[in-house]
């Protein structure tokens, strides 16, 4: 049998929460290996949608992962506790015992986001926001994922954090072929790293690569008012 | 009706309910659960007056609609996306008061406040089980308990059910309100449930010195409260559970730093 070249395919995808139409008409395919940067206003459904692709809201239409998909999800900013009595190796074991994976495995998601193993006796409430979301990473990895989704990873984390998270993010996708969704602000990482960018707007989507899906018009329409952005050149 | 002997079958059996509520205890204060731990035991005393009238043992009337309001809880919650704590708070409300019309006078104390004297076989026998099952359910599925508190949607990618983790949780939660109650009655148990897990959060750094600290406070608290009941021949719910409150306001003398 032929190997599915996508690694996702969405048709018609609509979400209802209450009485709101949050999620409506968005269809697009996404090839394996490849980085989709999902944007839009805030409220405009981002979230959502990636809660959605990992099955966890009621959705109309159509989603299909490829058959051997394994998914890593860094959800948004936690609403956890910072006093919980949890420290680094609490999470990354709990993780590892679910996923079946090995201390060495641990180890190794903690080289590849750049933490130290000192972490794992940190409580999380005396962890850096940037560490926190590093170890947060990290405890995806842990699963052997192939398609990774991140939510804002890079929200709260100071600019040097921010840069360094993106290349960690995007060395992984390199070294290990891995199919990334990220949900960003930030245009000038789309048109630095994504392949293809989803748009989600007050009136409508757009999907394709970058220099293509964002016109300023489609950007006025998406954000509702002009926008602003630096493209940064990398070969 | 069978009975074993008095003291040390009781001390053995109040000390392993105290080690399944600390354990349920360490993830119920982690997971915001506070002050749902009171309300939830209120459900049993509808089931006691219950099984009085039909001449049955009170523990099983009271099992019965702990089990049943667990799973009430998570139905709610599920269908109606409202929090657990509103659902349960408006529910068990309703139980006090319908249970405290149908069981009356001594019952009714003893119901309250944890009943003194000797266990009957079966009680001790369902004691035991019913904190075996609690304690093992913690320990075996700490893991998925820790993801699902870090994020439900992590832990849905994490290969967790979380619906069926989560009515697992409740029920457990519900059978260790059950097994306590010969021993606190239904105002004193959600206490042995919450004050050692709050001790416990005050001091402990990961996850295994919660669950040891919280299970060891409990079992303190018990075995101390216990005793001093017995010689003030008195019920030995208010007992235990002035142990663990003293004892938390001991641990407020610790201050945490970060």
């Amino acid at each position: 049998m032929k190997e599915p070249r996508n690694a996702l395919e969405v048709e018609d995808l609509a979400v209802r929460l209450g009485r709101a139409d949050v999620v409506r008409d968005v269809s697009f395919n996404l090839p394996k290996a490849s980085c989709l940067a999902i944007i839009g206003p805030n409220g405009a459904g981002k979230t959502v949608l990636l809660r959605t692709l990992i099955g966890a809201l009621p959705h109309a239409g159509r989603i299909t992962w490829a058959a051997d998909t394994v998914l890593g999800y860094v959800p948004q900013k936690l609403d956890i506790e910072r006093d919980l009595p949890l420290n680094g190796r609490d999470f990354l074991r709990a993780k590892a015992a679910l996923a079946g994976s090995s201390g060495a495995t641990q180890s190794e998601a903690l080289r590849a986001v750049g933490l130290p193993e000192e972490v794992l006796a940190t409580s999380i409430g005396n962890m850096s926001g940037g560490q926190f979301q590093r170890l947060l990473i990290a405890f995806a990895l842990l699963g052997r994922p192939n398609v990774l989704l991140l939510d804002e990873p890079a929200a709260g984390i100071d600019a040097p954090g921010q840069a360094h998270l993106n290349e960690v993010i995007h060395g992984l996708q390199d070294s290990s072929a891995m199919t990334v969704l990220l949900v960003s602000h930030d245009l000038s990482v789309v048109y630095q790293y994504a392949d293809y960018v989803l748009c989600l707007g007050r009136h409508g989507t757009c999907f394709g690569p970058p220099r293509a899906a964002l016109t300023p018009e489609t950007l006025y329409e998406v954000y509702g008012q002009p926008v602003g952005f630096h493209v940064h050149h990398h070969s | 009706m069978s009975t074993i002997t008095p003291e040390l079958g009781s001390v053995a059996l109040s000390a392993l309910m105290a080690v399944a509520a600390g354990l349920i205890g360490s993830f119920a204060v982690m997971r915001r659960m506070v002050l749902a731990a009171d309300p939830i035991s209120h459900i049993a005393l509808p089931g006691i007056g219950i099984a009085l009238m039909l001449r049955i043992s009170p523990l099983w009337g009271a099992l019965a609609l702990l089990l049943l309001g667990a799973v009430l809880i998570w139905a709610v919650e599920r269908r109606a996306r409202i929090a657990t704590e509103v659902v349960i708070g408006v529910t068990f409300a309703v139980a006090l008061a319908v249970g405290s019309i149908i069981t009356s006078g001594d019952e009714l104390i003893d119901a309250l406040l944890g009943t003194p004297g000797t266990l009957t076989l079966r009680e001790a026998v369902l004691g035991v089980v019913g904190s075996l099952v609690v304690i093992a359910f913690v320990l075996r599925q700490r893991n998925a308990l820790v993801v699902r508190l870090i994020s439900p949607e992590i832990a849905m990618t994490s290969a967790v059910d979380v619906a069926r983790l989560d009515l697992y949780f409740l029920l457990a939660f519900a059978l260790t309100i059950g097994i306590g109650l010969r021993f606190l009655g239904v105002l004193l148990m959600g206490s042995l449930i919450i004050i050692p897990a709050a001790i416990a959060r005050r001091f402990a750094r990961s996850l295994a010195a919660m669950l040891v600290l919280s299970a060891t406070t409990a079992v303190v608290s018990t075995a101390a409260g216990t005793y001093v009941a017995s010689v003030a021949g008195r019920p030995s719910g208010p007992f235990i559970v002035m142990t663990a409150g003293g004892l938390f306001f001991l641990s407020l003398l610790h201050r945490r730093e970060a």
